[in-house]
């Protein structure tokens, strides 16, 4: 980087060599407590508290919150390396904890310090990609510089990228990420999310990108035991109770759902459990009179069963 | 003669990095970050041209910077100020305004007496640069 002021004094800030004391190399370093300084350890304990299942995927944050720690430790006795590369692409379904997980990296990343401001921008094809020719690039930029300091989430990424249509701006805009992705790996982290096969393909069509991509992490579907986990942490955070009766028909409600098309994992779950409230609502309404605290709270079994889930998969 | 105008005016230029740190500090008080230049440098000119509009919602002084080492590449022979606007209700001005690049050499300011009635003078600065067409100051 060019200073912009040439003629600028700098005489205050650099010290003549022949003060600068030599940096002692201690012998050994404490990893423990350079682990319990970063603080990481907090926001992978959330991690690990807030989202159920995804093994795999917690395993590659530690893998790479440690990578980065030992990077920092190496760099202050002196061995110094390239910075790693930290730009990464999350593949899985709809609802798997992709934009979650990309928000804990970004405290991870800003706590170890390889960024600055430890917040996420999210954006898609929309914010990126211009309608016509000279709109997509101060687009780009801008979101760019949004996210400068941070993390650059690009959701269904291989939006970006259509083929079949050769006047489409959208290579444009990736020319311009993969530019920023290059020169100031300093002050932004990308992240690409999408479905595995398509985020595959997006790859393989854009080598320039999957080279500078360097972490690849998939998440796996929920099973129905995790998405049952997932409903219970769901209702904690509401201040709501299921009945025992309802317990056994949320379970085969979601054996049903997990068949059917469009299904959207823990958006899906959360979802439900919505018109649960809803019909609990109406319920309570319908009946009329005095209502207890309890009652407020539990969610019965009627309000799971009359989901369409269990009428569509009876044949009418 | 160099003009101070603005925060920082009596000080050395600022380097790049301390140029960094005023809009991170700008940024931090949540100011959107503004850029403008002019050829103009009568202490009166209040309104200079706006380099692209005030940047919104950024968190980072890496994405104002961007903007700030355009605008003074492309205005390498005139002044270039970086403005940081307080939006809140009851301030809604200026929160800090410096001068990030100036014309070298920097002819400054003449004096000038108009006699008037009754032996009165009246006082006025006319800046030499002004003595050229606008776009034409400050060129060899």
């Amino acid at each position: 980087m060019q200073p912009i002021n040439p003629r600028a004094s700098d005489t205050t800030s650099e010290v003549p060599a022949s003060e600068v004391p030599a940096t002692a190399v201690p012998a050994s370093l404490d990893l423990d407590q350079a682990y319990r300084d970063s603080q990481v350890g907090e926001v992978l304990a959330k991690l690990d508290r807030e989202l159920v299942g995804l093994v795999p995927v917690k395993t590659r944050i530690r893998e790479i919150a440690h990578l980065l720690l030992i990077d920092k430790l190496r760099a202050s006795v002196g061995l110094t390396s390239e910075p790693p590369p930290l730009h990464m692409s999350f593949t899985g379904r709809p609802g798997t904890g992709k934009t979650t997980v990309a928000m804990r990296m970004a405290e991870v990343l800003h706590r170890l310090g390889y960024i600055r401001k430890g917040h996420l921008v999210v954006a898609t094809r929309d914010d990126l990609v211009g309608q016509y020719i000279g709109h997509t690039a101060p687009k780009t930029r801008e979101v760019l510089k949004r996210a400068m300091g941070g993390v650059l989430f690009i959701d269904e990424a291989y939006y970006l990228y259509k083929p079949e249509n050769e006047r489409d701006y959208g290579g444009e805009a990736i020319e311009i990420l993969l530019q920023v992705m290059e020169n100031q790996r300093d002050d932004v982290v990308v992240i690409f999310a999408g479905y595995k096969d398509r985020m595959d393909s997006f790859f393989a069509s854009n080598p320039g990108l999957s080279s500078r991509v360097a972490n690849h992490i998939d998440f796996p579907d929920y099973s129905v035991e995790e998405l049952l986990a997932i409903a219970h942490l769901m209702l904690e955070g509401l201040n709501y109770e299921f009945a025992p009766p309802a317990e056994t028909a949320f379970e085969e409600y979601v054996k049903l759902r997990v068949e059917q098309p469009q299904f959207a994992n823990a958006r899906s779950i959360r979802n439900a459990l919505d018109r649960a409230r809803l019909r609990q609502a109406t319920r309570l309404f319908e009946r009329g009179g005095t209502v207890t605290a309890a009652e407020l709270k539990l969610i019965d079994e009627s309000d799971i069963r009359k989901s369409r889930v269990f009428t569509a998969s009876q044949p009418t | 003669m160099k003009i101070t105008q603005g925060t920082f005016s009596f000080l050395p230029d600022l380097t790049d990095e301390q140029i960094t740190k005023q809009v991170q500090y700008a940024l931090d008080n949540n100011w959107p970050v503004s850029v403008e230049y002019t050829d103009d440098p009568h202490p009166r000119n209040s309104y200079w041209e706006m380099y692209g509009l005030p940047m919104f919602d950024i968190k980072d002084a890496a994405g104002v910077m961007d903007t700030v080492r355009k605008a003074i590449a492309e205005h390498k022979n005139e002044y270039v100020k970086v403005n940081a606007f307080d939006a809140r209700r009851g301030r809604q001005t200026t929160a800090l305004s410096f001068i990030v690049n100036r014309p070298d050499p920097e002819p400054g300011f003449r004096l000038e007496r108009t006699g008037g009635a009754d032996r009165q003078m009246r006082y006025t600065l006319h800046a030499y640069a002004t003595d050229k067409p606008e776009g034409e100051r400050y060129h060899e």
